[in-house]
């Protein structure tokens, strides 16, 4: 399997499946772990980052842990391939970034459910991802990952301060439990902004698409967890999957349902907008699609629009951004030549004529 | 704070923010111009803070001063000074927490709602006897590095042998 292998497919978290689908679009957690007798990545030397390098990969290969592992070395790989699996929340913008010889590296398994980055800000960051809300079916996982590679490698851990982290907000428990969810009403109605301090003052950060300074891009939130000390596991997921997330479900619903009582005409004038110019455009670029397509979403959630499926909006909202689209056009691409293409691929998916 | 609407003089009651272009551009309007705009509605929520008072606990007013002494710790392990973790906010290595343990901890409760002490998951090989080893392990590792960074490589091949077998010790029944 190789990286054009996982292009093909949407990916497990743009499913469009799963519980709560219409407002949760994926359940992410992740793990902070560094390997006993290394100095953290950023004051380890070249040699100790190599060294980590090949004993993670050693046991994450070994271990099987899905049927079909696949290990990008990230030292000797294409700018457009890294963008790529930042475009798919495989791996972070700053794991992209470091320069070019800086040993790092990610296992991916084959249906994108869990990903491994090696030496990140800390030597290991698994993350495991479900579409809709599965935190539980998440948090799992996870586990039995984490179990499987601390077979063999000697995780730094204290009693008082539990896994050692380079940064002490990670410290602990080392989990972020994330929840990417679609607010599309509570952006329209400006309430957004009231949960956004709400959920700041319960210790949660809520970040954009691609965390800070993407805040609104396709009215697409990740909400996850600061405190990492002090809590169990399962003490921070429960308050997720108890208070937090249902709690801003039923707000956004709220959102929709006074929407559609009180500005009926002005929401459907929005949803066939954003439909009229999705159809239609000729030069478009991402952001502008992406806050399109997020009108469109709620149109086919609110039946307003039936000609196309969430499925399809939601890798339409993947497949909008720069990597993924020259990917699929199988070419480098100048920005304005991609703003064609983006166009001419919206209006060929959602079966525009002409 | 109070808001004027942006387009007329009455009192905002919508209020949004939006990133264009990477520039944050707020708009405060009143319900009727809101209405005009598109989308703006009479608060229909139940109290979010709701959610609010679900949550959150009194901090503690705990915090510890860090004089400027703690500023000049240095991690016998990695190196690492206070001063430049306040910089850089990552810490060296494993040994770090120990060396600044003091200092961190009021900082540790600030970042964690009080929390100052781990009681989640503990690694199956044992958080307690891990704990010597770990430290065995990082001596080890040490020697190991000095000893590559002066070509003694006889000294190397030995320490790497030792590491192994004291890596594998801990592996137990599920090597
Ligand atoms: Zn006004
Ligand atoms: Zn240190």
């Amino acid at each position: 399997m190789n990286l054009r292998g996982i292009t093909d497919n949407a990916g497990e978290w743009l499913r469009g499946s799963g519980p709560h689908s219409d407002v949760v679009i994926s359940s992410r957690v992740r793990l902070a772990r560094n390997l006993a007798g290394f100095p953290f990545v950023n004051r380890a030397n070249r040699r100790q980052r190599f060294e980590v390098l090949e004993a993670c990969r050693e046991q994450v290969l070994s271990k099987r842990l899905a049927e079909n592992t696949l290990w990008v070395d990230l030292a000797d790989s294409p700018t457009i391939d890294r963008q790529l699996l930042v475009e798919r929340h495989l791996i972070s913008r700053d794991l992209a970034k470091r320069s070019a010889d800086t040993p790092r590296a990610v296992a991916i398994a084959a249906d994108e459910t869990f990903a491994v980055m090696v030496n990140e800000e800390d030597h290991l960051r698994i993350q495991v991802l479900r579409s809709g809300m599965q935190l539980g079916d998440a948090l799992a996982h996870i586990d039995r990952i984490d179990d499987l590679l601390e077979e063999k490698l000697d995780f730094s851990f204290s009693r008082r301060f539990g896994y050692l982290t380079a940064c002490p907000t990670n410290v602990g428990t080392g989990i972020r439990v994330s929840v990417m969810m679609h607010l599309p009403a509570l952006k329209l109605t400006g309430e957004i902004e009231r949960v956004k301090r709400a959920a700041r003052d319960m210790h949660l950060a809520v970040r954009g698409l691609f965390g800070e300074g993407s805040e609104s891009l396709g009215d697409l939130f990740q909400v996850s967890n600061q405190t990492t000390l002090g809590k169990t596991e399962k003490e921070i997921l429960e308050d997720f999957e108890r208070t937090i997330i249902p709690q801003m479900i039923a707000y956004e619903h709220q959102a929709r349902q006074a929407l559609l009582r009180q500005r009926e005409k002005q929401l459907d004038d929005k949803i066939w907008r954003a439909w009229a110019l999705l159809t239609n455009a000729r030069v478009i670029g991402t952001d502008e699609a992406l806050s399109l397509l997020s009108h469109l979403r709620l149109g086919v959630h609110l039946d307003r629009i039936t000609t196309t499926n969430i499925r399809t909006v939601n890798e339409l909202f993947l497949l909008c951004q720069p990597a993924h689209l020259q990917r699929v056009m199988d070419q480098e691409m100048t920005p304005a030549a991609r703003r064609i293409a983006r166009a001419d691929l919206l209006r060929t998916r959602l079966g525009a004529r002409g | 704070m109070k808001y004027k609407c942006d387009k007329c003089d009455r009192p905002a009651t919508y209020h949004a923010v939006e990133i264009v272009k990477g520039e944050k551009i707020e708009k405060h309007l009143c319900d009727e111009c809101a209405a005009q705009d598109g989308m703006g509605l009479k608060s229909v929520h139940a109290p979010i803070n709701q959610l609010l008072t679900n949550f959150v606990k009194a901090t503690s007013g705990t915090e510890k001063p860090e004089g400027s002494a703690s500023l000049d710790l240095a991690c016998p392990d990695c190196g690492l000074k206070f001063a430049e973790f306040r910089d850089k906010s990552l810490l060296g290595c494993a040994g770090c927490y120990a060396a600044f343990e003091a200092p961190l901890s009021g900082l540790l409760e600030r970042a964690h709602e009080t929390g100052n002490h781990h009681i989640g998951k503990v690694p199956r090989r044992g958080g307690g006897a891990s704990e010597q080893r770990q430290l065995q392990i990082t001596r080890m590792r040490k020697r190991l590095n000095d000893a590559v960074e002066a070509e003694d490589y006889e000294l190397a091949a030995q320490l790497r042998d030792d590491l192994s077998d004291l890596e594998s010790d801990g592996a137990g029944a599920s090597a």
